[in-house]
């Protein structure tokens, strides 16, 4: 299944994220939005492969276009909210700090054994999230949670599991009366 | 109210509310409305709209924190007796109070619930009946907005149609219509305090299945709707302003203040003429026993010594599991179908369903559009990810069903609200203790409720994987009963017109005040009596 910006859109509205018109949510719009301003918003260049990196590792194999997905989601996500964008920062910095100091290279470099390898040698897999915790627990809140949340709360991930209205989007009401698809 | 609010009292006003959830802001509103000039004093902070996505977020995701911010030192509480009572599961403080995260069910109590003792010569009857709640029972519904339908055979008389229409029936419930046609059994739909479509300048349900706790869109009715409509009739509300113990007169026979504290640390008191409590079924009889004083030892309110007596909740009973084909749960996050049909007569027998002789309490059968897993959620305590998750979630999720019941529990003096003085909360103040246990008659039902899952799922065809029987047991989270109504002073707390026996300008609007507690859930009662009691109150005015 192909990922696509619009199933990104449809996430982000989900939580409320209001677009202006015709706002494009890549990096280097918000970049240029923020004015090349290092301490803004905005991911650098390595930073964003780390992100995509780590979502092609959480997502399922059969999903596609993930780094598209990945950062029209993450723009609408972050772009107004500082904070939580110091939060994704620094959890990809820690990520690729384990990467390098475990595995001798940066994390998007490390082929998709190792990505996975090393999520699970961190503890990601049985850390508790928590926005303040320890290194898993802040890897888990903003990288695993923050994406898999993208994912399986909109009708993109949650059709691949038979819901195409999960909990977490407006999906109407409609769906929980029809039956399933034969 | 912002966090620089001014907080300082009102010159003396006609009323003083204390709590801002249904009750309370539906009398606010309500005297309001009249002219009259009102305060509310709510202990809890204002939570913005705009705060409800964030919330719902949080919901869904671990590691957030409480929705609603319950815990910590403001709520503490204690639990012994035989059952712990998960208090702060089970209540919010906060504008609109419960209401804020309440599923919103709301459907009336039968006829027999008011008769508990001239029918099964258990608990006692109601001072008042179903006939004379009927006119505000209409009234809650419009003012709440309750979408339904009249396919309901069990239900007590109505003539006015529901404000909105019911929402249509679940797939799910179309399996278990057709298992439950084999066997007798009769489903209906299911009162929603919800929009099915907009109504009161609000919007109807767009799916966002987060109900409970938080409905982000604004669908399901929350007492924030009646607490805007009292400010626009100029009513005052302040939060964060828990009101610490209500002050009386020299000889002890009207309320004159009520004494609040304020985040700064100060304490105001807020006179008015006439007072409502209206703080839930367990801070309703705690304020009134905080507020204890030389006329009135052993608490306001309390010359009967009921106060925090015969505190009861409604319990749950549940049965699910697996079916061999798709059952599409999880689309939204509240029910559409249920069975009433062994509300007045637990026992009886259907063409699939053996009777039962024994005493037993109301129950009533819910059919669950939200058995099994939320894929979202349990992708997000996954201990894996990628194609191994995928996997996982496509073999929990699709195939699980299940049954819901609740159980009314007799009123028993034992059960109680007290208050601990081995602990304090954060203003000094001891905390409420909480004394519950679940006697056989509620026991018994239980286990017929299961019985009848029990058929209806093996005539589904499901594989039955979980129970919620009388060992596993919780409650519903509706408290009541605590300053019950009565004729008699010996006997009750309350009038028929919900005035304190002892206190000739005081009030109590709250599931308090119940006698007993049937089996529907609480709040379209508590808005019946809310509204019948605001006509009462400003009477006297």
């Amino acid at each position: 299944m192909e990922l696509t910006r619009r199933d990104a859109l449809a996430a982000l509205a989900a939580g409320g994220v209001v677009l202006g018109g015709g706002a494009a949510l890549t990096w280097e719009e918000l970049r240029a939005e923020e004015g090349g301003n290092r301490d803004g918003a905005a991911l650098d260049d390595r930073e964003v492969e780390t992100l995509a990196a780590v979502a092609t590792a959480l997502y399922p194999s059969e999903a596609t276009g993930v780094p598209a997905f990945v950062e029209t989601y993450v723009v609408g996500r972050i772009r107004d909210r500082r904070a939580y964008a110091e939060g994704v920062k620094s959890a990809l910095s820690t990520l690729d700090s384990y990467a390098e100091s475990w595995y001798g290279g940066r994390y998007a470099a490390l082929d998709g054994g190792a990505r996975d390898g090393l999520l699970r040698e961190v503890g990601v897999a049985t850390a508790e999230p928590n926005p303040d915790g320890l290194d898993p627990e802040r890897l888990r809140y903003y990288l695993v949670n923050e994406l898999l949340y993208a994912f399986y709360a909109s009708p993109a991930g949650g059709r691949l599991v038979g819901i195409e209205n999960p909990q977490g989007y407006p999906g109407g009401t409609e769906s929980y009366r029809r039956g399933p698809e034969r | 109210m912002n966090p620089g609010a001014d907080r300082r009292p009102s010159d003396r006003v006609d009323v003083c509310v204390v709590g801002s959830g249904p009750a309370g802001a539906l009398i606010a509103a309500a005297l309001a409305e009249r002219g009259r000039d009102v305060v509310v004093l709510e202990a809890g902070r204002r939570f913005d709209p705009d705060e409800r996505l964030e919330q719902m977020e949080r919901s869904i995701r671990p590691g957030g924190g409480a929705v609603w911010e319950m815990g910590g030192e403001r709520d503490a509480f204690t639990s012994t007796g035989e059952r712990r009572y998960p208090l702060n599961a089970a209540r919010v403080k906060g504008v609109g109070g419960s209401t804020l995260h309440w599923q919103g069910m709301v459907m009336r109590l039968h006829e027999s619930d008011f008769e508990r003792r001239s029918r099964d010569g258990v608990a006692d009857d109601w001072p008042i009946g179903y006939r004379d709640l009927r006119p505000y029972y209409a009234r809650a519904e419009a003012e709440l907005g309750v979408a339904g339908a009249d396919d309901n055979p069990f239900a007590p008389p109505r003539e006015e149609p529901f404000p909105m229409p019911g929402f249509r029936p679940s797939y799910a419930d179309s399996l278990f219509a057709e298992a439950c046609g084999r066997l007798g059994v009769v489903t209906h739909s299911v009162p929603n305090a919800r929009n099915s479509e907009p109504y009161d300048g609000r919007g109807g349900c767009v799916g966002y299945g987060t109900c409970k706790p938080v409905c982000p869109s604004g669908a399901k009715y929350t007492a924030e709707v009646h607490v805007a409509r009292a400010e626009e009739a100029g009513a005052r509300v302040v939060d964060r302003a828990p009101v610490q113990r209500l002050e009386h007169d020299r000889a002890g026979e009207t309320v004159e203040a009520a004494v609040y504290a304020t985040p700064d640390g100060r304490t105001y008191r807020q006179e008015a003429r006439r007072f409502v409590v209206a703080c839930g079924g367990v801070e309703t009889p705690r304020l009134l026993l905080l507020s204890k004083s030389e006329k009135h030892p052993d608490g306001l309110a309390n010359s009967s010594g009921l106060v925090g007596r015969y505190f009861m909740d409604h319990l749950f009973a549940g049965m699910g599991g697996r079916l061999d084909e798709p059952t599409r749960q999880n689309h939204v996050g509240f029910i559409t179908s249920e069975c009433h049909q062994f509300y007045d007569d637990p026992g009886r027998a259907t063409a699939g369903i053996p009777g039962a002789d024994a005493d037993f309490a109301p129950l009533k059968l819910e059919f669950l559009n939200y058995a099994g897993p939320s894929p979202v959620e349990m992708a997000l305590s996954a201990d894996e990810w990628g194609d191994d998750l995928l996997a996982s979630l496509r073999e929990a999720y699709g195939n699980e069903i299940g049954m819901g019941a609740l159980v009314g529990q007799l009123p028993r003096a034992e059960n109680r609200i007290t208050l601990d003085p081995s602990r304090t909360d954060d203003r000094g103040n001891p905390v409420p203790a909480i004394r519950w246990r679940i006697d056989g008659r509620t026991r018994r039902t239980i286990e017929r409720a299961n019985e009848i899952q029990r058929a209806i799922l093996n005539e589904l065809g499901v594989e039955i994987t979980w129970t919620v029987g009388p060992e596993n047991t919780g409650p519903a989270f509706h408290h009541m009963g605590t300053t019950r109504m009565g004729t008699d002073p010996e006997e009750s707390v309350v009038d028929p017109e919900l005035r304190t026996h002892d206190l000739d300008n005081l009030w109590i609007a709250s599931s308090s005040v119940f006698v007993t507690g049937g089996a529907m859930n609480p709040t379209l009662t508590i808005a019946a009596l809310a509204l019948r009691a605001a006509e009462r109150v400003d009477a006297t005015l």
